[in-house]
Order: C-alpha cells, then structure tokens, then sequence
C-alpha cells in the first residue's frame, strides 16, 4: 500500500511537472506581444519597450518559467498583464459563476436523465422507449449553441421571462443568481442529459440480464423491488463515472455558452485573455484546470484502490 | 415626499411598466468590449475611452460629439507669436474624485508623465514635440514646444492625454481617479462597470444619477440584450443586419453616423509586385466599393477615395480617381507585365468588416486575375506579423486614430509609403497654425496618397447605435471613442 501511495504521488508530480512545461510552451510560442496587443498600431518601439520591461517579458524565457513555476510554489499565480489584478482573485471571481453554473447544469442534467433512462430502460422495445431514445438522439444533435438561442427567443425575448443574459452577482441574492443561470444551464444540460439518459439505460439493461437479478426475482421480489433494490445500484457505477466526467467538462467547457449569455465565467476569462495575449492568465488558469484534473484522477485512483480489494493486494 | 408620487405618475402616464420609475434617473449602455483598465493614458484600447472620457477623466481640452475641439479644464490659453508656448489658464474650483485640488502641478506632471522616457502612453508620439510643461502659478500651466505644432490642442483632447492626480497612479488601473462629471463606482470584471455622479463637479451638473456599462461581444447575444430590453442603449452595435428590425420596432431608436475609421485595403508597398505603382492602381480599380459596404456592412458606411474622414471639412472625395474598373485594372496589370495576373495573401482581423470584405475583395480580385489567399488571424497575430512583422501582401484595417494621415510620413509603418514629398509635407503641415493652410496642406497630402495608390481606400466604419426610444443626447458620430454620459437624458 505504502509504496502504491508513493509510485502515485511521484506519478502525479512528474505529470504536473511536465504539464508545466508544455502549457509555457504552447502558450509562448503562439505569435502575438501583450505590450504591442496593449499599446495599439500608434505606439513608438521605446513605448512597447517600456510596457515590456514594466510587465518583465524583457527577461528570457527560462527566467520567466522559472519564475512562474516558482511563484505557483508559494501559492502566486501572477498578475495578469492587462486587466493588472491577480490572476488568483480572478479565478475565484470566475469561480462564482462557473462552479454554480456547472453544479446546476449538473443537477439538471441527472433530474431529467435517470428517470428518462429507467423509464426507457424498464418498458424496453416499447413505444415509451422509443419516444426517450429519439428525444435523447435530438439532444445530442442539437448544438447547445443553437439551442441556447433558441432559450433566449422564447424566454427571454418573447416571454420576458428572464433576461438575455449577464449575471448580476451573488450579492443580489440567490434567487436572482439561479434566475440569472437558469437558461444557460438549461442549454449545458441538455446534451448532457440526452448522453446520460442513454448510458443509465443501457447500463440498468446490462444488469437486468444479470445472474443476480434472476436470483433477486427467484426470492420472491417483484420486477420494480428487484429494479430498484438490485438493478439501480449495480447500474449506477458507470452512469456515476459519466456523471464525473461530465462536471469537469462543464466546468471548463461552457466557453461557447458564456458567450452566448455573456457570463463573466473562467471560460470567457481564458478566451479573452487568450485574444489579448494575457500570457499569465492562460498559463496560470490552464495549470489550474489541469491541476484539478489530476488531482480527481489521483482521489479516484485512491477509492478504487479503498473499495476494490483485488487492487490492494496487487500492490 | 412627492417625489414617489411624482415617478407613479409619470409611471402610469407613460404605461411603461415597473422599471421605468428606475430608468429616469441611471441608464445601462452596453458596448462590445470590456475595457482591459481603466487608465487611458497606458493603453491603446478604445473601450477604456468608451467608458472613461470625458466621464472619470478629462482634459485640458476635450472633443464634443461633432468633432470640435473646446475648453475643458484649461479655461482659456493664449499661444506666443511664435506658436512655441501655450499659457493655459485652468478652470477654477476644479477638485479630484477623491477630494484633492485640481492644479498645474497635476497638468505638469500628467504632460510629463505622457512624453517621459519611460512612458507606457500609446500615443507617446503625439506629445514628443514639448519640451517643456512649467507651472507659473497654481492656475496658469505654460507648454513650450520644440517646433510649432497646430495640432496640440487637437492632441491635448486625446483621452491618452486626460490630467491625472500623482497620488493615484499605483490604482488607476482598477480604481480611477479623475476630475470628471462621474465617478467610478464598481467593477465586476467580465460583466460590468459602475459609474455615480460627481456631486461636486465643477462644471454643470449631468442628467443621470448613475450609468452602467456593460461588455456583450457576442452579436447574437448583443441582439438578444437589445430586444428583451436588457439594456437602454448598445454603442458601436455589431451585427448591422439586425438594424433594419430595430429601426421598425417603435421601441427603438438607431444612430447612424461616422467614426474616424478609415476602412483600407492595406498594401506592403515593399513587396512585389505592389512596389510598382501600375500593379497598385490596377487593385484601386479592381474594387467596387458599394458592393463592399452593401455585402459587408449591410449598406452602412461611406466610400472614401483616400486616408481622410469624408465628414472632416478638409475632406477631398477622390473616388472617382479610382473608381470601380475591371477592364482598366486588367490594362494596368498587363502594362505592369503581370497580365497572367499573380499570387498574394490577403491577412484578415477579427471584426465583420475585415472577414466579410475581404471574401468580397478576394472575389472582385480573382476577376482581374489576382488571386489572394485569405488568411484569418487574430488581432494579436495581426500586430506580430502584419504589422510588426511586415510580412503580409494585402489586408484590410481600419485605421480609427483620428486625422491620421500623418501615418503615410512613416517609411517603417506597416505598408511602408516612403515619399519623401509627403514626409516633406507633413513637416510643414506640423508647423502650421492657420486654419486655412492647414486645409490646403491637407487636401495636398489626401491627393497624393491618392495618385501614388498607397492604399486600397475602401469606406469610412459607420458608428451603428441602438437605443431605446425614450434615450436623448447620444453621440451620433464617434470623433473619438467616448460615451459622453453628461449629454444623455431621458425623454419627458
């Protein structure tokens, strides 16, 4: 156990490490000067010399990612070139829209999808299957770029229902922060919960052929007790490892629909700063993102290693 | 406490539903993209100026919303014989957002601040020509000048020029300090900006209690705000095929007028073959302009035939000069022995009017046997490789400095135009003051470019606004970048 523990902590440094050192890479190599993107087609070279020994991009690569990786040691992940505010207190503000907007697109997601997979699931073959089945198919064809649109025509434009978009922050309360992203997480949990209704289906439909569910019926239980006390939970392992990866997709994936709805989220942070070459902040963020990526995979590695007694005694 | 009973009745009156009691008094404009700072004195950005000019900060002079140049916090000023020195005389009782007097001190060191070595000012350039900013007495702040310059108090107006309070450089970035009809109240970064009056502003009090700005870049999403009323006003609005629908919807008012934005077909006048004037004329002919501003801005725009803003009085149209020809562009190439016609790249920058004219130029283009690559690049690469890098045949930009002819004196910009005759020209236009001469001077400078073919001149960027119908004072033209909040009001 001990030395598992060990061989994944070093795995995970190593991969940081060299997630480090690609994203300082691609984002430097990438063409474009934040001091010239800053200054405009009017400015004088000893101007943008100027800004550029004021942001320290007149020092050499090396020195810069060393500086970096140095600074993100002790916890400080830089001020951003342009906006000159600290890229941690962005990402926080950012935060407060993208983990609340993930989380509801999420909830959303699951309250449509496993009834719609179960229901699919237990009348199998029957037209109320199918209706699911060609329902979940539309949802995954359908671009939530579109589909978000069309939200904003009927809700927002027609009905007046809600606004267009933009967020008004928490501080005007919690219903008008769930007013403001009921239709932007509408439009994330579509496509998602068309993919969900169909793995939950699918995955109850895998166990139902089970040996154990003949022998739960076998008991005495009815189908319904045997679904819900047997088949549910065995189903739910995958349709859970979906529903994880789904988050960390929705977290930083929302960028088309930040746009559409204007949301002041990480998704827009990292897109305007990619434009106006805010070097800092997409390499700060992107480590960010991949750090919480890694950092899942490790605590996943860590439960599975806790429930599945065949890993434990491997290592 | 009538006043509750006042609003319920304009409310009732009006039947305008709950919001309108609110919408009397504050305004929520919206403009496509959000500041990066808030110090116009660092950065090129026009959104900054969008939400600060003339707003938070202010100068010596400033522009007015039909271009004219007028006193601001220099009252008056009298300029020496010599056109050297400019004694200005500051307004009275002038004091800081945060409660600080306004002197020549603050002229002094905001002047120096623009032209000093180090200086981070975008349009450092403008102000290189002072070589001196000396304060007489805490009223009255002295200029000198190398040369003669009678652009200064042109230049003076700039937003890159606003006088700032030493005190307050660490934060204006996020917490600027002016001497403005508002102040700055919050910013949610990616969302919005706060602005309250200024009770104790020196000059005459403004209509609106507050305004709020927001960044909406996506033109669908811009169109949604608009039509659920979301916002009061949309500056600069992006998708101009959506305007027709707002013009017919009594619920809104559209403004259509001219910015500085001198639309070009962009030309590396170093590479061959466009270092042969006959192959630039041939491209000047090759254009049909209308069906530019038709396909790509929906109609919106003016046709120009060389680097000067047709709504400037000095103006000279010379598109006839190069008016819409393919045979003649066909002649010329094959004069300029390139009758099998030749291969470029065509370099296009984000907005709509670079995307979409430059499908259209490559089309008319190939009709003359040109053919051009497009290639799309973001503003970044833009600057990195078009105009840092000068590596690029054609492009199109629109260049929103305002009177920024003096670009075509500088061999090393982008398109490279090295005349001496214009360089020649520029000098003595720099030196002279007289209005008359200046016009001369410059309708002079607008023919040459014209007849040397420097550039493909296309059309002047329209300004394109949406507002609600009850929405007064708003600038039709943008001189500058500005929302001057001060000369919007509500409609009784």
């Amino acid at each position: 156990m001990g030395t598992y523990l060990l061989r994944r902590v070093l795995s995970l440094v190593v991969s940081l490490a060299l997630a480090s050192v690609v994203i300082f890479a691609v984002v430097e190599i990438a063409p474009g000067d934040p001091a010239r993107f800053m200054l405009g087609v009017n400015a004088q070279p000893d101007t943008v010399a100027a800004l550029r020994a004021e942001l320290g991009l007149d020092q050499g690569k090396v020195a810069r990612y060393l500086a970096w990786v140095g600074g993100m040691l002790s916890g400080d992940f830089g001020t951003s070139y342009t906006y000159r505010t600290p890229v941690a207190q962005m990402v926080a503000d950012r935060l407060q829209v993208s983990l609340p907007l993930a989380g509801y697109a999420l909830v959303l997601s699951v309250l449509i999808a496993l009834p719609a997979g179960i229901y699919a699931a237990a009348r199998r073959g029957r037209p109320g299957d199918v209706a699911v089945m060609g329902a979940t198919q539309l949802g995954i064809a359908i671009p939530n770029f579109w589909f978000a649109m069309m939200l904003v025509l009927i809700f927002a434009i027609r009905l007046r229902w809600f606004n267009a978009g933009g967020f008004a922050g928490w501080d005007a309360g919690l219903w008008a922060g769930l007013h403001a992203l009921t239709l932007p997480a509408i439009a994330l949990a579509l496509p998602q919960a068309a993919i969900l209704a169909r793995v939950m289906r699918s995955a109850l439909l895998d166990v139902l052929g089970e040996d154990f569910m003949r022998t739960a019926r076998a008991k005495g239980l009815t189908r319904g007790q045997a679904l819900r006390r047997h088949g549910l939970r065995n189903a739910l392992i995958p349709v859970l490892t979906i529903i994880g990866l789904q988050f960390s997709f929705l977290l930083a994936g929302g960028i088309i629909i930040e746009q559409v709805f204007y949301l002041p989220g990480l998704g827009r942070l990292i897109f305007q700063a990619i434009s106006a070459r805010d070097l800092i902040v997409v390499e700060s963020v992107v480590m960010l993102l991949v750090f919480a990526v890694i950092v899942v995979n490790f605590a996943v590695d860590l439960a599975y290693v806790a429930v599945d007694p065949r890993l434990r005694a491997r290592s | 406490m009538t006043r509750p009973h006042l609003t319920l009745a304009l409310t009732l009156a009006a039947s305008l539903g709950a919001g309108a009691a609110l919408a009397q008094s504050t305004i929520t404009i919206a403009q496509q993209l959000e500041p990066p700072h808030l110090d116009p004195t660092s950065a090129a950005a026009q959104a900054i100026d969008q939400v600060v000019y003339a707003n938070i900060f202010e100068g010596l002079t400033r522009f007015q919303g039909d271009g004219s140049i007028t006193p601001a916090l220099a009252k008056s000023w009298t300029i020496s014989d010599d056109g050297l020195t400019y004694t200005f005389t500051l307004q009275d009782g002038v004091t800081f957002h945060d409660g600080s007097v306004m002197d020549a001190e603050d002229v002094k060191f905001s002047l120096d601040r623009a032209r000093a070595e180090d200086s981070t000012n975008a349009q450092k350039a403008l102000y290189a020509g002072i070589t001196d900013v000396s304060v007489i007495d805490p009223q009255t702040v002295a200029v000198t000048l190398a040369e003669p310059n009678g652009s200064l108090l042109f230049n003076l107006a700039w937003g890159d020029a606003v006088i700032v309070a030493p005190e307050s450089i660490g934060d204006i970035k996020t917490a600027p300090i002016g001497t403005g009809p508002y102040t700055f109240t919050n910013w949610v970064q990616g969302d919005r900006i706060e602005l309250s009056r200024n009770p104790d502003y020196w000059g005459a009090a403004p209509a609106l209690d507050s305004a709020t700005f927001k960044f909406i870049s996506d033109p669908t999403a811009a169109f949604a705000a608009v039509m659920a009323e979301d916002v009061d006003v949309f500056t600069g609005f992006p998708a101009p095929e959506n305007l027709v629908q707002f013009d017919a919807d009594p619920r809104f008012q559209v403004l259509v007028g001219s910015t500085e934005g001198e639309t070009i077909l962009s030309t590396n006048n170093q590479q061959p073959p466009f270092d042969n004037p006959l192959v630039r004329q041939a491209l000047a002919h090759a254009i049909d302009r209308q069906a530019i501003i038709d396909g790509a801005m929906f109609g919106y725009g003016t046709p120009i035939g060389t680097h000067f803003a047709p709504h400037n009085p000095a103006y000279v149209d010379l598109t006839g000069q190069s008016a819409y020809d393919p045979d003649k562009a066909r002649a010329l190439l094959a004069e300029a022995g390139l009758a099998e016609g030749f291969e470029t790249t065509l370099h296009l920058p984000p907005p709509s009017y670079a995307r979409r004219g430059g499908e259209i130029i490559a089309a008319q283009l190939a009709q003359v046997g040109i053919t051009a690559e497009i290639i799309n690049v973001e503003w970044a690469q833009w600057l990195e490789t078009v105009f840092r890098g000068k590596d690029f045949g054609l492009t199109i930009v629109s260049h929103t400095e305002p009177m920024d002819i003096g670009i075509y004196a500088r061999p090393d910009y982008y398109f490279q135009y090295d005349n001496p005759d214009f360089q020649a020209l520029m000098a003595t236009l720099t030196a002279t003051t007289d209005e008359a001469e200046r016009s001369a001077l410059l309708a002079q400078a607008q023919q040459m470019i014209a007849d040397d073919y420097v550039n493909g001149y296309l059309f002047q960027l329209a300004q394109l606004s949406v507002a609600k119908a009850g929405v007064e004072g708003l600038w039709e033209n943008a001189p500058t970048a500005a929302t001057d909040l001060s000369a919007i009001r509500w409609a009784k």
